[in-house]
């Protein structure tokens, strides 16, 4: 188990510094260069040179290579390119909860719900719950979360949009996930006013992973109902409740965990989208706008960000693997 | 024998009865047909030209069928239009990723060993990270526009192609006919157009059906995000940024676009699905 864990960890940190390095070309190395594009494409040759050796761009492309995984490293994410002054630290320190507590939200509507769908659909096989939940579920993955995010503001046009609490309100927590600390900290009413915030973003997000979850959980439940030691189980007496809480459910849930690995890349895609529609002030937004704004240096932070969200959660769900999976637990105990 | 008639004697006749048992084949069909046409024949079937101006965010009339933006033109117009920028940006990334995907994948799984591992370990590497980030990446060093949108696209679906591939690979390498070609003294060049590719088209098929409608999603998601180069394009994504601001106006100018991406993403999910049940061996339940 422990061996496990340590190659994992591994290849994760393998992951994060390819990531670097992958940002680093991306953004000091290929044609854009964010120098040349402040200055425009006819600045004056000696200022750009000025500039390029302020930052030490004009030094061996190694040298800055190491310098710049050195940096962040450090946790350094240095200052907007953009708007010189503004640490781009302080903004991430907001947008980073921001992303998460809204990934989180749509995860806790898509994951519960989606298992229920696939039960169902599983259950009445091949009759009409079956038809209409599967049919919901290609549209789920056919219709764009940007346009479903649309729809719900048109559909709901007294749900607030825009912030994250109503104007005026200070928050008075420790850290900036409003809904789930203020929930946590019994504040109710905060809670209430951050969940009307926070409800339609969360549904918007959760549609393709509500659609995915429901499809994986009903082909695996179907796959355990034509087991053999499943008959047996019912033939001995046992409820069909307790066929599906003990023998259909635990081995429907690995398939779910897998697939929600499988799908986080698409859910922070997601959530980029949604937060555009919705302005939350989230990860997405200022990436978004940074691009827009050749902002290159809160470009290479988000990118470096979202990089390590998607490692760690992805580290995290590799690990309730080893303790969930028996095969695994199995195999790493010999 | 070659590998073609080898697929034809074995699979063709059940093909052709299944056909009709997948529904799903005709409907995901007739969605992109109508979405194909519509981009060849904008300028024959579209009522208006895609920039002419007549009245500001006016409702659906019989002049203009679904009404006209914020920019005083014809929705319905520019709906027409934009599938051709999404079906030309979408089949574009789409083969890119095909021809990259499909020679990365026959290299890692004919060659084996430390080619593999290489091929395998940079996909690995490659899928653990969310699509749009690298789509992000790719924009930030190349400026925004639809070259930097296009390789973006092929760069997020070059691994799926690579994949599956290798794995198919790995089976049909130790195939009788495929040995047989190779002791017969088949050189690479003529197993991978002969022997290989008709061996591995039923896959590809399906697979660039599914990435057609993923690259388009990822298009319109690109551009709706605005970093897809000129906004005033008639682009379904443009389109709803636009429409966006003018919900409280019109809602029109935002739900066509909208249902038009998700009708032909639609049809390419159902088409695809359809393929691959058609060519897979046993049915499969969904």
């Amino acid at each position: 188990m422990f061996a496990m864990l340590v190659q994992r960890l591994a290849q994760a940190v393998v992951t994060m510094l390819i990531a670097v390095l992958a940002i680093f070309v991306a953004v000091r190395v290929l044609p854009a260069n964010p120098v040349i594009a402040q200055f425009g494409q006819h600045a004056v040759p000696e200022k750009i040179e000025k500039e390029m050796e302020e930052r030490g761009w004009n030094k061996p492309l190694w040298q800055q290579a190491i310098a710049f995984v050195g940096q962040m490293m450090q946790g350094n994410l240095g200052e907007s390119f953009a708007r010189p002054g503004e640490r781009i630290s302080t903004r991430l320190s907001q947008a980073v909860p921001a992303t998460l507590e809204l990934t989180f939200a749509a995860m806790l509507i898509a994951i519960p719900l989606g298992v229920v769908v696939g039960t169902v659909a599983a259950l009445w096989r091949n009759t009409w719950p079956d038809w209409i939940s599967m049919a919901f579920a290609l549209l789920g993955v056919s219709i764009p979360v940007f346009f479903l995010a649309i729809c719900l503001i048109v559909a709901f046009p007294a749900m607030p949009t825009g912030k994250r609490l109503p104007p005026g309100t200070l928050p008075d927590l420790y850290t900036e996930f409003y809904f789930f600390e203020s929930l946590l900290r019994g504040k109710f009413q905060l809670a209430a006013a951050s969940a009307r915030h926070l409800v339609l973003p969360a549904i918007a997000l959760s549609t393709i992973p509500l659609a995915v979850v429901s499809r994986v959980t009903r082909n695996s439940m179907l796959e355990v109902f034509d087991a053999d030691y499943l008959r047996t189980a019912r033939a001995k007496g046992a409820s069909l409740m307790r066929v599906i809480a003990r023998h259909a459910f635990p081995n429907a849930s690995l398939s779910v965990l897998n697939i929600v690995g499988f799908q986080l890349g698409m859910l922070l895609s997601g959530a980029i989208l949604t937060e555009t529609v919705f302005n939350w002030p989230g990860l997405g937004r200022y990436v978004v706008d940074a691009i827009r704004d050749y902002d290159y240096s809160v470009v290479q932070a988000c990118a470096l960000v979202l990089a390590a969200i998607f490692v760690t959660l992805n580290l995290t769900l590799d690990v309730l693997f080893l303790i969930f999976d028996p095969r695994l637990r199995e195999a790493s105990r010999s | 024998m070659s590998a073609a008639t080898y697929q034809l004697t074995t699979t063709a006749p059940s093909i052709r009865k299944r056909l009709f048992q997948v529904p799903g084949l005709w409907i995901g069909g007739g969605l992109i047909f109508t979405f194909v046409f519509c981009a060849i024949f904008a300028g024959v079937i579209a009522p208006y030209g895609p920039d002419e101006r007549d009245g500001k965010n006016l409702p659906p009339s019989a002049a203009h069928w679904l009404g006209t933006d914020t920019n005083e033109k014809d929705v319905l117009t520019r709906v027409i239009y934009g599938s051709r920028l999404s079906l030309i940006a979408s089949i574009t990334s789409i083969s890119c990723a095909v021809v990259v995907g499909v020679g990365l994948g026959m290299l890692a799984g004919y060659r084996g060993g430390r080619t593999d591992m290489l091929v395998m370990r940079l996909i690995d590497i490659w899928l653990s990270f969310p699509s749009l980030l690298i789509a992000f990446l790719v924009i930030a060093a190349m400026r925004p526009g639809w070259t930097a949108v296009i390789l973006a696209v092929a760069l997020i679906n070059v691994p799926v192609f690579a994949r599956q591939i290798r794995a198919e690979m790995l089976s049909l390498k130790h195939a009788a006919y495929v040995e047989a070609a190779i002791a017969a003294g088949a050189s690479p060049l003529y197993l991978v157009i002969f022997v290989f590719l008709p061996a591995v088209s039923g896959t590809i098929w399906v697979l660039a059906t599914l990435g057609l409608g993923h690259a388009i999603l990822e298009v319109a998601g690109l551009s709706f995000l605005g970093i897809a180069g000129d906004p005033s394009n008639a682009e379904w994504g443009s389109m709803l940024v636009e429409a966006k601001g003018e919900l409280h106006v019109t809602i029109w100018p935002a739900i066509a676009p909208g249902i038009a991406i998700s009708l032909t993403i639609l049809g390419f999910n159902l088409f695809g699905d359809g393929l691959r049940e058609l060519f897979s061996h046993r049915s499969r339940s969904f």
